[in-house]
């Protein structure tokens, strides 16, 4: 066990770089900004009018969009730091954090790298090692086999030596990638190879370790923090277990339904963990915590400041950005482990451009309307968009945190619930829906967490949707409404905002007009006969002009204020091109405006030919691999091309016997989604 | 942004106008008998218009719709929702055209015509409506189409022609093909207008048969329906007849061959929709001489027009303060009156509508020489300053009897009518109550080329009233002879019937001598609308005729 010591008087940090984007990017500003540390931001030619650009005190660009050429790239961020006058980096998380020659050139390039030591990032990269170092250290660790034969005999021997389930993560892996699962012997071989091509890819590794696969875990880590001067404390713990794709979307802290005497064996755990490899700064000491027996083990140790760390911040009212650049300083910890405390509860929500119904895909595109609430001092919004501002198949789709604080779990839960109603995106497709149907659901609410809890409640998760009559009232009420507006804004330009033709809107003489509005819900049409009655008031039928109701309304901004028979109700409204959007109590319910028939009509002879008769992107992203050649026969369930988007691959296969006409991209093209990437010859059309 | 802000609300008016002096102080007594009961006889007497007009705009009949719709085509009014903007008002000309005639059913005379925006534009629209035996021209139908085309000349408003029809109805073509005024005019008028610059565009949304086929062809730009438009000299069957060839419509004037090989259209649509939107773009890209746009913040009235239903009494004879029907009608109820000591049964001031100062001349009871003169001054000071002019019509004529002729009531008659008559500024007459005699004259009645001319569902219009008629003919008749009163009773009787029958609105507005019948509410927003169309042309110059002094 090696540890190091600092003894050097305090370090002048005055300036720093944060060699991040997006939320992460804008959270180290703030504090930074706060504490009288300026500020210099780093971008890639995607993030040129991004928000952590604008809001730092100079920026610079790095590179072309894509991440190995900007944001990886260590030798331009030191360049940017030399030339800049930085005293420190910021790696913020993923990227460069916990990357061992990064962290090592910042050293040799006299630069603070705002982390622990190049050697524990190493230590606790490799999962054998930080293994063993853990064992030593008396932090129980899970059954498995960390060894360095990795011949595929030795593998499943030792696998089946664990015990199925069994899993195989690459060693130097991470965020899920290059790990799988084989729930019995016989999937055991596809699964290595799997993992070990993809970590092969990711890492320039493919060495894998095994372990013994716990069926209902939990997973709980606890924020360490440690200095130079040998100090080592914990902040308590956080629990996110409820994971999708093996990836978090909501966290709290503390985690539910834990003594006070697990609590305080966590933490001394974690903090020997730190102590264990001579750990500077803030770390993340994961536990897998089985459910029901309580016991928990040692699964990994992140060397960054996570992403859910303002749950930990929320709990304990301390600013761990802060606390990093004291520590990098070589300040002592702000506070013992005595002057820590816990106070209340707070959950995280991340919010992605995904779309939950599809198997959580990650989606791209422009964030064309947003509205969030205002945040207070329980209320935290951690996001790095704004309204108009593209999320790229570059990077991580997340498009922002929302962190809640209430006195306990209920009160925190309600808060988080009501802030997800007021977090309305329209535009692209996002998880605000599932998120609140997640934190509405009576398990989640009793605090029965662990990593399953998704795909064990799916049914009762994704329920089918229906709309209420009030809602495609609204929906109806709204197009009307915005085209009113459209038409009024229009005659504002041309100084004829008064012109009778437009106050009157919709008058007809001695009858009423009767406007048809088509939309549709998921597939369902809906058909909604709005009468112009007067001034914002007008009957609206849904039944085709049986039964009519009296609505009256108007639009706030984006607000609109509607009364359906009798009854006021207030809700968000974003109307796109063909797009209407309602955001109230279910969270967001959007409907499909018809397209005008000749629009249609020209799209269809355009596509003759079969919508079938080709293979094409299932979500925006990168293409990784072409593995077919114009001219090659391939059989239903042959593999075409591989798609990168989010950290993921995507293998598209034929879905019929076909002979490829015609390939449309290239190895490294951006492609966006349903767009043809291979088009298959016409005469197997009929076979 | 908010449409709040655009639509005044009162209590920032009241910060704005703290002047209330011109604002007219009603004297109406809301729970008066007399009220009551004129409201309950004006309601039903609206109920009447609307639902007269509810069976008009159902066309030509449920199954004649299926038929037309089950093509894939839209209706005459759903092509012109479709056409206008979304929120666009629709100035509708005359839905009761042909009310009543060629055995009925002819609803708004098979055509709509009316006026709406497109792309913010005013424009003129003419809608076959095919249903309607199959959309042919009736002499009321000419009648309308000629009324639409003119008064897109005179307020300068483009003409989108929206084309249905299988030309003129044959067993009718007497009253409808050879005359000045008939068939032949429309294509006259597109050629004129076309030539001072008023756009022509024609869409081709069904047949254009014989001399049909000249609408798009005479069109500045012109827009046909994929397998659904044709135009041709002369159909198929006349084909056959006269040359023997065997043709079929779409290969003798479809689509494909006037877009692609005779050039008659211009633009080719897929369908309806397709067609629709296409003339709008037409119209998007016509440059815009607009004369003058609304953009003064108004006050709406500070009373209901809820009231006009209880003011006038359904007897005509019984009088009220024209002033009470101004103050529903314009602006804040704000009204700067002129001369108001003098001739007082004229009443005559200035007022705002929708923010365009306006000269309002109402009537309050029968014209002296006096009032006869202070309505001359007053439309010399309205076409003096271009100020448009509404007149509020309800009048039994002008004073009789041997001191009026002796004060030259003829003479000063005169001088009203020659101010009337020479006055270019745009002229607005809604009759309001009884429509009679030189009085319709004095107070522009059709002859004198208002812009537009609406009537309330009450009004009456004829040469003089039905009883005063039956009384001079019954003199006439009676001369010498000894009548008892049963006699007399017989003989005017059915005189009576016939000036009450013709001397309704109904009447009227089947034959075109109004633009159509209003209900009283609608008024400031019917006078709105006309006069946002009428602004569209540039001011004229105005030279009276010799005034007799």
């Amino acid at each position: 066990i090696t540890t190091r010591r600092w003894n050097s008087t305090l370090r002048r940090i005055d300036k720093l770089l944060i060699a991040n984007r997006g939320e992460i990017a804008c959270r180290v500003l703030r504090t930074a900004r706060r504490l009288g540390v300026k500020t210099v931001a780093v971008y890639s030619d995607a993030d040129k009018n991004s928000l952590h650009v604008s809001q730092a005190d100079e920026a610079y660009n790095i590179g072309p969009p894509q991440a190995s050429q900007s944001y990886l790239r260590g030798d331009k961020i030191l360049e940017v730091a030399h030339k800049s006058g930085c005293q420190a980096i910021h790696p913020g998380y993923g990227f460069l954090s916990e990357n061992v020659e990064f962290a090592e050139n910042c050293e040799k390039n006299k630069i603070i790298f705002m982390g622990p030591p190049a050697s524990a990032i190493r230590d606790m990269g490799i999962k054998s090692k930080s293994k063993e170092i853990m064992s030593k250290a008396g932090v129980p660790i899970i059954g498995g086999y960390h060894g360095e034969d990795q011949d595929r005999a030795k593998l499943k021997a030792e696998a089946l030596k664990i015990g199925f389930p069994v899993m195989i993560k690459a060693v130097r892996g991470g965020g899920g990638k290059g790990m799988r699962i084989a729930l019995t012997e016989s999937e055991f071989e596809e699964a290595l190879e799997s993992a070990k091509s993809e970590a092969q890819k990711a890492f320039g590794d493919s060495v894998v370790l095994l372990e013994k696969f716990v069926q209902e875990p939990r997973h709980v880590e606890v924020q360490v923090f440690a200095d130079m001067h040998g100090n080592a404390v914990h902040l308590f713990e956080r629990d996110c277990s409820v994971q999708r794709r093996h990836q978090k979307i909501i966290e709290e802290a503390p985690a539910p339904g834990i003594s006070e005497e697990l609590r305080a064996e966590l933490g001394a755990a974690a903090v020997r963990a730190a102590k264990a490899v001579g750990y500077v700064g803030a770390g993340t000491v994961e536990f897998i915590l089985d459910r029901k027996s309580h016991n928990f083990h040692f699964m990994e140790m992140n060397t960054r400041l996570q992403v859910e760390h303002p749950i930990t911040e929320m709990i304990t009212g301390t600013d761990l950005v802060e606390w990093q650049i004291k520590v990098a300083r070589g300040e002592k910890l702000p506070l013992t482990q005595e002057e820590i405390t816990l106070s209340g509860h707070a959950f995280e929500s991340r919010i992605y451009a995904e779309d939950p119904s599809g198997g959580f895909l990650p989606g791209a595109g422009v964030l064309s309307y947003l509205s969030s609430p205002q945040v207070r001092d329980d209320m935290r919004i951690e996001t790095g968009i704004r309204e108009g501002d593209e999320v790229s198949v570059h990077y991580d789709p997340m498009i922002a945190k929302l962190v809640v604080w209430g006195q306990n779990r209920s009160e925190s839960l309600l808060k988080m619930q009501s802030l997800l109603l007021q977090y309305n995106v329209a535009g692209l497709e996002t998880n605000v829906n599932f998120l609140l149907d997640l934190v509405r659901h009576p398990e989640f609410i009793s605090g029965n967490v662990h990593t399953n809890f998704i795909k064990e409640n799916n049914d009762s998760l994704f329920k089918n949707k229906t709309v209420t009559p009030t809602q495609i009232t609204q929906a109806a009420l709204s197009v009307v409404l915005k085209d009113e507006l459209l038409d009024m804004k229009n005659a504002m330009g041309r100084n004829d905002q008064f012109n009778p033709f437009v106050v009157e809107s919709g008058f007809r003489i001695n009858h009423n007009l009767i406007r048809d509005v088509k939309m549709k819900f998921k597939d369902e049409e809906k058909l909604v006969k709005v009468k112009f009655i007067g001034h914002n008031t007008y009957h609206i039928s849904l039944d085709e002009g049986k039964t009519w109701s009296v609505v009256q309304g108007e639009f706030n901004k984006e607000s609109l204020k509607s009364t359906i028979d009798g009854i006021t109700t207030s809700v968000n409204v974003f109307r796109g091109d063909d797009v209407i959007a309602i955001f109230d109590d279910s969270g967001k319910v959007e409907f499909n405006l018809e397209k005008p028939s000749f629009v249609t009509i020209q799209e269809d002879d355009s596509s003759a030919g079969g919508s079938l008769n080709r293979a094409v992107a299932p979500m925006p992203g990168v293409i990784d691999k072409v593995l077919v050649s114009a001219g090659d026969q391939v059989k239903k369930g042959d593999s075409l091309f591989v798609l990168i988007a989010m950290k993921m691959e995507h293998v598209v296969k034929a879905d019929r016997d076909a002979v490829i006409e015609n390939i449309y991209f290239k190895v490294g093209d951006n492609v966006q989604k349903d767009v043809t990437v291979i088009q298959f010859k016409e005469e197997n059309v009929s076979s | 942004f908010s449409k709040l802000k655009f639509i005044p609300n009162r209590s920032l008016i009241k910060l704005f106008h703290t002047d209330t002096s011109n604002v007219i102080k009603t004297k109406i007594d809301y729970n008066s008998q007399q009220f009551i009961n004129n409201e309950t006889q004006m309601k039903q007497l609206v109920t009447t218009l609307q639902k007269r007009t509810e069976d008009i705009i159902k066309g030509g009949g449920e199954k004649a719709v299926k038929k037309h719709t089950s093509k894939g085509k839209l209706l005459a009014r759903d092509r012109i929702n479709k056409l206008l903007d979304k929120s666009s008002a629709f100035l509708e000309f005359s839905s009761l055209a042909a009310y009543d005639m060629y055995g009925g059913n002819i609803n708004a005379a098979g055509i709509v015509t009316g006026i709406g925006k497109i792309h913010g534009r005013e424009c003129v629209i003419v809608a076959n409506d095919a249903t309607i035996k199959g959309g042919t021209y009736y002499p009321m139908t000419v009648k309308k189409h000629l009324r639409a085309q003119e008064i897109a000349q005179e307020n300068k408003l483009p003409c989108i022609y929206l084309v249905d029809s299988g030309g003129a109805n044959l067993p009718h073509q007497s009253d409808a093909f050879p005359d000045k005024n008939h068939f032949g005019r429309i294509f006259f008028n597109q050629a004129n207008m076309s030539a001072a610059g008023i756009a022509q565009i024609a869409v081709v949304l069904g047949s254009c048969t014989a001399g049909g086929a000249y609408v798009p062809a005479m069109a500045d730009e012109s827009v046909i329906v994929k397998q659904q438009g044709t135009i041709f000299l002369a159909g198929p069957p006349l084909v056959k007849a006269a040359t023997g060839e065997e043709v079929s419509d779409e290969d003798l004037g479809g689509a494909e061959l006037h877009c692609s090989t005779s050039g008659v259209t211009d633009h080719f649509a897929l369908n309806d929709d397709h067609a629709l939107h296409l003339a709008r773009e037409i119209v998007k890209n016509l440059e815009k001489p607009k004369a003058e746009t609304f953009d003064q913040e108004f006050e709406p009235p500070l009373y209901s027009s809820d009231d006009l239903y209880g003011i006038i009494d359904q007897d005509l004879q019984k009088s009220f303060d024209v002033r009470e029907i101004i103050a529903r009608i314009f602006d804040g109820s704000r009204f700067d009156e002129f001369k108001k000591k003098y001739g007082e049964t004229l009443v005559c001031g200035f007022s705002k509508l929708y923010g365009k100062t306006v000269g309002v001349i109402g009537n309050n009871g029968v014209l002296f020489s006096e009032s006869a003169m202070k309505g001359a001054h007053f439309v010399q000071l309205c076409t003096q300053r271009n100020t448009p002019i509404v007149f509020l019509q309800n009048i039994t004529g002008f004073m009789v009897g041997r001191q009026a002729e002796m004060g030259g009531i003829a003479k000063h008659g005169a001088k009203l009518v020659t101010a009337v008559a020479c006055s270019k500024v745009p002229k607005f007459t809604l009759i309001v109550g009884g429509s009679y005699g030189a009085g319709n004259y004095g107070m522009c009645g059709r002859s004198y080329s208002p812009r537009f001319l609406y009537m309330w569902p009450n009004a009456r219009i004829s040469v003089m009233g039905g009883r005063q008629a039956a009384g001079v003919l019954s003199q006439v008749q009676s001369k010498g002879k000894n009548w008892t009163q049963k006699e007399k009773d017989d003989f005017e009787a059915p005189i009576i019937e016939q000036f009450e029958r013709e001397g309704s609105p109904y009447f009227s507005s089947a034959r075109l001598w109004d633009d159509g019948v209003i209900d009283p509410k609608d008024t400031r927003k019917v006078l709105g609308l006309s006069l946002a169309a009428a602004l569209n042309a540039q001011p004229e110059k105005t030279e009276f005729g010799v005034f007799r002094m």
